[in-house]
């Protein structure tokens, strides 16, 4: 018990360390790596709960295609850092009201007692206790049966997000040179080379297409 | 737990550990040998054949030359993720070996040891996550060089191992159906004693399409476009010398390594083979099986080798077509093929036979899309002469 304490608060100081140097850290791409960070400490910590499915999906997911589109798009910005960092701190009211609202509504949810900290173990559950099955048979079990439909639904909402996105962005556009492979693979030499003897000195006999 | 069970699973856990890290890097110095060995012949000449019986030192003496070479850090690059990089290549490359299951189980002192260093019940999710981590070490090099030149090799990458990522995930699942389980020491033991009882027959396109996606996951040969030397000097690691470079190049190998032991443990039964698994005592049948999963994954490793000798490297919109237009519908038609057949069949043999025709079918298909597709070359063929060398007037 005692590892898993530590355990918890080593993942818990990660995640949360990693969380604020992603909006500390001067260089957009250190700032991805903390993302990426925190995403592993969390994954930790869901491990810890017992929920190794989601831990692994949450890598695979995030930290395996969704952080690699930030990087990707990160690394080909061309941003001063100075300049990036110049008007930094003109949000802070703005940044600074945010954050005291969430504050104080978290405050407010937990002062109420809406939440407790321990989870009754009275209240009916969907899925069987977690040393009877594990946790991937657990939540294919109710998510292709009690939440078919929901989770068909969610397949169709990220399916048309899909196509309109595709739709948005491929469009043929004419103000391009595109390399056109059919084109080169024909070309043959007498179409694209052409000998000719040139004397020298005389104009006139070499002329371009 | 009681106490002596948790120090058996202790010591031998330690065991294993060591047993495994460092088979893994005799494997990657017995590949490297191998590979230019290989490679001789494949092009008739001889290969280093000079240190050691048949060059079989070269390897220790070409990583003794690495650790001699100056470790040099160039001034422009991002310091800590330039020595951060290799370390995040070479790491995922490791630690995926740690659920594959590498034989049956030994019995020591009337304790059941399975050869296997965890099995966890989600160990095939692991194994995508943990391969999924390998593109950082490629992309934190190529951008932390701050190079052009590794910057495209980076770019590249990272297309590809996304692109392919998604096959490597969709090609399995069929496997999992079938097997009902993500344990990957359960994959192993699911698929019986003879070749036609394994995985690969039943899910043959599948087992294509996730070897292919694999190839592309290691970076190697017909998919190296983030180190094509011919256009990018020497893609992501331009910029690395003395070790540091070894541990990229090392982190090819060992990705070849561990590629290969899953594609034994998930598609050609594991440490199955006719029966001989089960010859012996409690001692002799789980070395046994190792000895067969060890032949296995070399005559696997014996194909990488042979692909990249014999295969040129894919042009950038040939690799993308073949991603997503051929092996992502491949392996998605596997997926509800199999799932069908078998809901109505509960056969093994329909599905395999479903599965290969489904699967032809949809690259005819694709195929022909592509065909119709293709733009006529504005330059037609005058005639027949026009491929004959030219002359001088």
């Amino acid at each position: 018990m005692i590892i898993q304490t530590i355990m918890f608060y080593v993942l818990a100081v990660g995640t949360v360390g990693a969380g604020v140097m992603v909006i500390a850290s001067r260089n957009p791409v250190h700032s991805v790596l903390f993302l990426i960070l925190a995403f592993f400490n969390s994954a930790g910590l869901f491990v810890m709960m017992g929920a190794e499915f989601l831990a692994m999906i949450l890598i695979i997911v995030y930290v395996g295609a969704v952080a690699v589109l930030f990087l990707f798009v990160v690394m080909m910005l061309d941003i001063n850092f100075a300049e990036l960092r110049a008007g930094f701190l003109q949000y802070l009211p703005i940044g600074g009201v945010i954050g005291i609202i969430l504050l104080a509504e978290l405050v407010m949810v937990f002062a109420s007692g809406a939440i407790e900290i321990e989870v009754p173990t009275n209240v009916a559950s969907p899925t069987p206790p977690p040393d009877e099955v594990t946790n991937t048979q657990a939540l294919g079990d109710v998510l292709y049966t009690r939440y078919a439909y929901l989770f068909q639904g969610a397949g169709f909402i990220l399916l048309i997000a899909m196509v309109g996105a595709i739709v948005l962005t491929h469009r043929r556009r004419t103000d391009v040179r595109r390399q056109r492979i059919a084109d080169q693979v024909a070309r043959d030499p007498k179409a694209a080379v052409r000998l000719t003897d040139i004397e020298p000195g005389a104009e006139g006999t070499w002329k371009s297409d | 737990m009681e106490n002596s069970q948790l120090l058996v699973f202790f010591l031998s856990s330690i065991g294993k550990i060591l047993i495994i890290v460092h088979l893994l890097l005799i494997g990657v110095m017995a590949m490297i040998w191998a590979e230019r060995r290989v490679s001789g012949w494949m092009q008739d000449r001889l290969g280093p054949n000079r240190v050691g019986f048949q060059g079989i030192l070269q390897p220790i003496a070409d990583g003794l030359k690495f650790l001699f070479k100056e470790d040099l850090i160039p001034d422009h690059v991002d310091k800590p993720l330039y020595v951060l990089a290799p370390a995040m290549l070479l790491v995922p490359a490791m630690v995926t070996i740690a659920v594959v299951p590498f034989g049956s189980s030994i019995t020591i002192l009337g304790n059941e040891i399975p050869l296997q260093i965890a099995d966890i019940n989600i160990g095939i999710l692991y194994v995508l996550a943990v391969t999924s981590l390998g593109v950082y070490g490629v992309v934190l090099g190529a951008w932390a060089s701050n190079n052009k030149y590794s910057l495209l090799g980076g770019l590249r990458s990272s297309a590809q191992m996304i692109s392919y990522e998604l096959t490597l995930g969709l090609a399995i699942i069929g496997v999992l159906m079938l097997t009902s389980s993500l344990s990957l020491r359960e994959i192993a033991m699911a698929q019986g004693s003879y070749p036609w009882h394994w995985n690969f027959l039943i899910h043959f396109p599948a087992f294509l399409a996730f070897t292919t996606a694999m190839f592309a996951e290691t970076n190697r040969l017909p998919f190296d476009l983030a180190e094509a030397e011919q256009e990018l000097v020497a893609g992501y690691h331009t910029e690395y010398s003395s070790m540091k470079f070894a541990m990229f190049f090392m982190a090819e190998y060992m990705n070849m390594i561990v590629g290969s032991t899953v594609v034994v443990t998930l598609f050609l039964g594991g440490w199955h083979f006719f029966g001989l698994e089960n010859i012996g005592g409690p001692v002799w049948s789980g070395l046994i099986s190792f000895g067969i999963f060890f032949v296995k994954t070399a005559i696997f490793l014996f194909v990488f080798i042979w692909v990249r000798w014999t295969l040129p490297r894919f042009r950038y919109d040939q690799l993308m077509n073949l991603g997503w237009k051929f092996l992502l519908p491949v392996a998605l038609t596997s997926i509800v093929v199999t799932g069908t057949l078998w809901i109505m069949t509960n056969s093994r043999l329909i599905v395999g036979i479903g599965n290969v025709v489904s699967a032809f079918i949809v690259v005819s298909i694709v195929a022909g899309l592509l065909v119709m597709k293709t733009p006529k070359p504005a330059i037609q063929d005058s005639d027949e002469n026009s491929h004959q060398p030219l002359s001088t007037q």
